[in-house]
């Protein structure tokens, strides 16, 4: 472990009083709704039909007087139709995959790239990073956020950023062996596939000179950071951020990996009841929603994130006072409705590793006579490997009991040979959902 | 006085057990015999081959979950009784048989049989004390 005092790489927002960031929040938030009213028809609209006009929101305590934004918004305003500026004010596009429909293409100014890089300077400074780091990032470079907002954080804090974005595994592992990469980004499932391809060459991560590891773009449980802690030897820190709002960095965590640290002074977060729409008071879950208070290209207004989490303003042992959230739960569009009960992959994630095995699974749904099947694939390896049926039975066994514990719904286990379950060096497909409605 | 048998974890899936035998052929490995035992969706392929370690070496080589366990041959005469003989023998020392299969040697009038049992020294004792002969790893290749 390097040095143990938090440093913060802008102490004087992370470390403000409540009374400070509301003040910063409120004049923001005022100048945001304004330019949304004047510059974006869609806003507009919104708000005449609402009979809301800006000057109805005076302080940060009006926000839920606002109307919530879709992703289907963006959808239909598809591409630029949401930017609050014109074309010569944007500098950079990026886009959502699309896997999940149309793509979602998000506008940044100048200053927008600066306040996210912000965003993620923070985020590297909190686990411990310094200008004398080399940070090994092997999220995608391209229209996904995840490569260069990692980037411009670390070239921000003045460490020396090796875009090696994802793939060909077998050269990350020679550019941390050889540049002696201190901290690695890139997604969860990706750092174990990173460290399984290690083990299996043989090489001791005690060899290398990770120190910490910044793992976002997919939901990912406490079990899962240890998994990723002994893997690489190093202390792996969440990352959370969505490219509607900016990218990586939207919030963080700091080295007490008790929550992310939400960047509340540009991106305002609220949860609300996914059902009622309702806001929720801290410490309960419920959908977060994030409103683009410090954007210029594209301010949205309360924007349904669909990740299932909880916020909490206790004191942080680092220092920091922005508000934290919990690790994401997992998606309402990911969750899995089994027989009616409420599934997340990350819970099945969780009981897997839990029983000692590796992450190595697949969950495939399925409708057989109008009953919910849910079958999680499982890679057999040699811990779980015996010549005895009788033996891998009970292994078995005790998965799907620990599944149904867990899950409150019966589950059944199909171990498959080893590598055979789809791999991803970006987000890993962890669900087949066979069900046609 | 046991005999080095591979256990392989194979998919119910078209095509396994012929990938597999042919990587062992590549590999230049002699199968003597071989057994399956299977579940809907997966079996365990027991294998005794010429050269277990090289074996064991090339399959963990094509990412195949595969161990090696150690397993009691024994030598019975191919008479009806002979085989009988041996399990009661077990069964009476209150010796559990996992699994078992035979194969036919080269030695004539002779079959040999592989058995995986809970307490392989107590069988062992067993046996030779009451004269079944225990195969050793290198007279299968004989």
């Amino acid at each position: 472990m390097a040095e143990k005092i938090d440093r913060y790489y802008q102490a004087q927002i992370e470390t403000a009083s409540g009374e400070e960031l509301r003040e910063i929040q409120s004049r923001r938030l005022i100048r945001a709704v304004k330019s949304c009213y004047e510059n974006v028809p869609f806003y507009k609209k919104k708000f005449d039909e609402m009979g809301l006009s800006p000057e109805d929101i005076k302080s940060i305590d009006d926000i839920s007087k606002l109307p919530l934004t879709e992703k289907q918004d963006l959808r239909d305003n598809y591409p630029f139709g949401l930017f609050a500026v014109g074309k010569e004010k944007i500098v950079r596009v990026h886009a959502s995959s699309g896997t999940t429909g149309k793509q979602t293409v998000v506008g940044y100014t100048k200053k927008d790239i600066d306040t996210w890089s912000n965003g993620t300077a923070r985020a590297l400074v909190a686990v411990g990073a310094t200008n004398e780091d080399y940070i090994h990032i092997s999220y995608g470079y391209g229209l996904f956020t995840g490569g260069l907002g990692l980037h411009y954080g670390a070239e921000k804090i003045g460490a020396a950023a090796i875009p090696v974005s994802s793939g060909n595994t077998s050269r990350q592992i020679q550019i941390i062996q050889d540049y002696g990469s201190n901290i690695l980004c890139c997604t969860p499932s990706y750092a174990v596939y990173i460290g399984e391809t290690l083990h299996r060459a043989g090489i001791s991560p005690d060899s290398l000179k990770l120190r910490a590891g910044i793992f976002g773009a997919e939901p990912w449980s406490e079990n899962m950071r240890l998994k990723i802690e002994e893997l690489l030897g190093l202390d792996a820190y969440d990352i959370y951020g969505l490219s509607e709002i900016a990218g990586p960095g939207v919030s963080f965590e700091c080295r007490q990996k008790n929550g992310l640290h939400v960047c509340e002074d540009y991106f305002y977060p609220e949860i609300i009841d996914p059902e009622t729409l309702r806001p929720l008071p801290d410490g309960l879950y419920g959908e977060l929603v994030f409103t683009c208070i410090g954007k210029e290209a594209l301010p949205l207004i309360r924007y349904r994130t669909r990740d299932i989490t909880a916020l909490t303003r206790k004191k942080c042992e680092c220092g920091r006072t922005l508000v934290r959230m919990r690790k994401p739960k997992g998606r309402t569009d990911d969750m899995l409705i089994i027989r009616g009960v409420n599934v997340f992959p990350s819970q099945v994630e969780h009981v897997i590793l839990s029983c000692g095995i590796e992450p190595n699974y697949q969950i495939i749904v399925d409708r057989k006579n109008s009953l919910d099947t849910m079958t999680v694939k499982i890679e057999m390896n040699d811990s779980m490997f015996s010549d005895s049926v009788r033996e891998i039975e009970s292994v078995e066994l005790k998965i799907k009991a620990a599944l149904m514990s867990v899950l409150g719904v019966s589950a059944g286990v199909m171990l498959v040979e080893p590598r055979t379950l789809p791999r991803s060096e970006g987000k890993a497909v962890r669900v087949i959902d066979n069900r046609k409605d | 006085m046991y005999i080095n048998q591979l256990s392989v974890f194979l998919e119910n899936k078209k095509g396994r057990l012929a990938k597999i035998t042919e990587i062992l052929a590549e590999a230049g490995i002699d199968i003597r015999a071989l057994s399956i035992a299977d579940t809907t969706d997966y079996g365990i392929l027991r294998l005794i081959v010429d050269d277990p370690d090289k074996a064991h070496q090339t399959l963990k080589a094509n990412e195949f979950t595969v161990t090696i366990t150690k397993v009691i041959g024994i030598s019975v005469s191919d008479v009806p009784g002979a085989f009988a003989h041996a399990m009661r023998l077990l069964e009476d020392g209150d010796v559990q048989i996992e699994y078992a299969y035979a194969f036919i040697t080269r030695e004539p009038g002779k079959a040999y049989v592989i058995l995986r049992v809970n307490d392989r020294e107590k069988a062992l004792s067993l046996l030779s004390k009451a004269g079944v002969k225990i195969i050793k790893q290198e007279e299968i290749f004989n």
